[in-house]
């Protein structure tokens, strides 16, 4: 099975993030790591590859910078990457990444795409759709479990009140939870065997692809703050302040 | 005056809350239509007319996974009628129609709004960035325009509109390949709903194991409280995603929030920080939470906790 795995590298979230004065784009640093929930979709199709004999390819939008995020991808064990960085991407909205993405995945045919649910930079939560648009085929979304066997993909799909079982012929989107797999850590040696991995750098010219309409972030505001109240040191007791804050709000 | 859609989604055969939150966005904007998804029926109709649909277009999935048929449907009605804006909400099926819709539009999707205004001919939002300390007001001009609103950003409320008039949307046959559902399980839930509850009692990091989340649920049961987490000890596999309060996650505005082990990412905060109350159990006497906590205990959770738990079962004698 040809799995391909959409990945995105972001600012570390522990530091502020720092915005560009005039559009108020996130200012992405050299120095980025893979998204923390892209671990799961890696992990994923590390597997569904696995049993398959298959091959897991990612799929990058975005300054490289340094590349230490895709890099931290690779050394889980995929393949190999795409990167498609261009300075006229700068500032896309979720469609325009889309097109992107779908441009490249398009390029060299798939069976299975895996998503995050969302990103933890931007998280517009619509781009697994989206590309499952433009490809032309269905998305799976919100997966707990993902089986993939004989043509077929089958998810357990997060729903408010529990959960539905989903199926559907490949080709197909799957954007998966956090928590559908339990990532695994790089090695020594994968980290080794990623340095020597292929990273193929596109640009939009390559792909031949359109930039949507845009959305604009017009202004930056300071938001009502809420301020804090009495902090106390636990000294055994503190417990009773809890109790008596609750019989105040009426809780107890 | 301006065509408002309104995406509302059907849970147990009536309009979900967030549904209802929306209609109270739409209709301060202009003449509302419902976009209602779900089997249907007299009573759910009559409630979108009282939370101020003037009408209804009624669509029903059945077991098809809606994204596809749905967006395909409402295309061409969007072609047709074109209205001024589609709002949807921040929530899981929601996403999915406006994301595949949006695409097959060719527009992109303004997202986590909480407000929402017409301005020139273009709609204008209002997200909260950097945990709700700063909010970035957004705008998109290039219709159909589409909006997703998170929960709890209006206040869903029955304004008493009369039955409005129903009309049924076909959806296209079956394309090429579509997902279906094969089955639907419900699960068993103890205690309020996480995004409808009084009180929440949270879990982070700092409970130090799964098994400390036991500590969280104890005291959420003598309570009456919902659970949540962080995005932290989802993410690690100790409670289930449905849990997660934050930016990724739920949106919760109880009278108490209760937040144990919890250091305030921004990323959970901005889920939270509107909370009336909010208690805060934390070891690092310098985590971020403690700057919006009404009451911050700086201690264990795991010593603090227990103590609670049994001073609750006391009082109950």
């Amino acid at each position: 099975m040809k799995v391909v795995v959409c990945v995105k590298q972001i600012p570390d979230p522990a530091t502020p993030y720092q915005l560009e004065s005039g559009t108020n784009w996130l200012l992405r640093p050299d120095d980025q790591i893979l998204d923390d929930t892209d671990r799961y979709g890696v992990e994923m199709g590390l597997q569904l590859a696995q049993a398959s004999e298959g091959t897991v390819t990612l799929v990058c939008m975005g300054p490289a910078g340094n590349g230490q995020g895709i890099r931290q991808a690779l050394a889980m064990g995929a393949d190999q990457a795409i990167l498609i960085e261009d300075d006229t991407l700068r500032g896309s909205n979720a469609l325009t990444t889309a097109r992107v993405l779908a441009a490249a995945i398009q390029r060299d045919g798939f069976d299975l795409v895996i998503t995050g649910t969302e990103s933890t930079d931007g998280y517009s939560g619509v781009l697994p759709q989206m590309l499952s648009e433009l490809l032309d085929v269905p998305a799976l979304t919100y997966a707990t479990k993902v089986e993939a066997a004989d043509g077929k993909v089958t998810i357990h799909r997060q729903t408010a009140s529990g959960y539905d079982v989903v199926e559907a012929s490949l080709p197909a989107v799957v954007a998966v939870t956090a928590g559908v797999v339990e990532p695994r850590y790089p090695t020594f040696k994968g980290i080794m065997d990623a340095k020597k991995k292929t990273v193929e750098s596109l640009s939009v010219a390559d792909l031949g692809v359109e930039r949507g309409p845009d959305q604009t972030v017009a202004s930056i505001t300071d938001a009502a703050e809420r301020t804090a109240g009495q902090k106390i040191e636990d000294d055994g007791e503190s417990h009773l302040a809890i109790v008596a804050l609750l019989e105040q709000r009426k809780v107890i | 005056m301006a065509a408002i859609w309104v995406f509302v989604e059907e849970e147990g055969g009536s309009p979900t809350t967030i549904g209802l939150e929306l209609l109270a966005a739409g209709r301060q904007l202009g003449e509302v239509t419902a976009i209602y998804l779900g089997t249907g029926s007299d009573g759910a109709f009559e409630t979108l007319g009282e939370h101020g649909a003037n009408s209804v277009l009624h669509l029903d999935a059945g077991s098809r996974l809606p994204a596809g048929p749905v967006a395909t449907a409402l295309a061409a009605r969007i072609a047709d009628q074109a209205p001024d804006l589609i709002i949807f909400g921040q929530a899981y099926t929601d996403r999915d129609v406006a994301g595949r819709l949006a695409a097959r539009l060719g527009v992109g999707v303004l997202s986590n709004a909480i407000a929402v205004r017409l301005a020139d001919g273009g709609v204008e939002t209002d997200h909260e960035i950097l945990g709700g300390a700063q909010v970035a007001t957004a705008s998109m001009t290039q219709g159909p325009l589409l909006v997703l609103i998170r929960p709890k950003s209006f206040v869903a409320e029955a304004v008493g509109g009369p039955m409005p008039a129903v009309e049924e949307i076909g959806l296209p046959d079956p394309a090429r390949s579509e997902a279906t559902v094969t089955e639907s399980h419900v699960e068993e839930r103890e205690g309020p709903q996480l995004g409808e509850a009084a009180v929440v009692v949270s879990g982070g990091r700092g409970l130090g194991s799964p098994e400390a989340y036991e500590l969280v649920e104890r005291l959420g049961k003598k309570l009456g409280a919902a659970t949540g987490a962080t995005r932290a000890i989802v993410d690690a596999g100790w409670v289930p995603y449905a849990k997660q309060v934050g930016q990724t996650g739920k949106t919760v505005k109880p009278d108490v929030y209760i937040a144990c082990g919890i250091s305030g990412a921004m990323q959970h905060l901005v889920g939270m920080k509107d909370s009336k109350t909010i208690i805060a159990i934390n070891k690092d006497p310098d985590a971020p939470i403690f700057s919006i906590a009404d009451l911050g205990v700086v201690g264990d959770v795991h010593k603090v906790l227990p103590k609670l738990i049994e001073a609750l079962e006391s009082r109950e004698g």
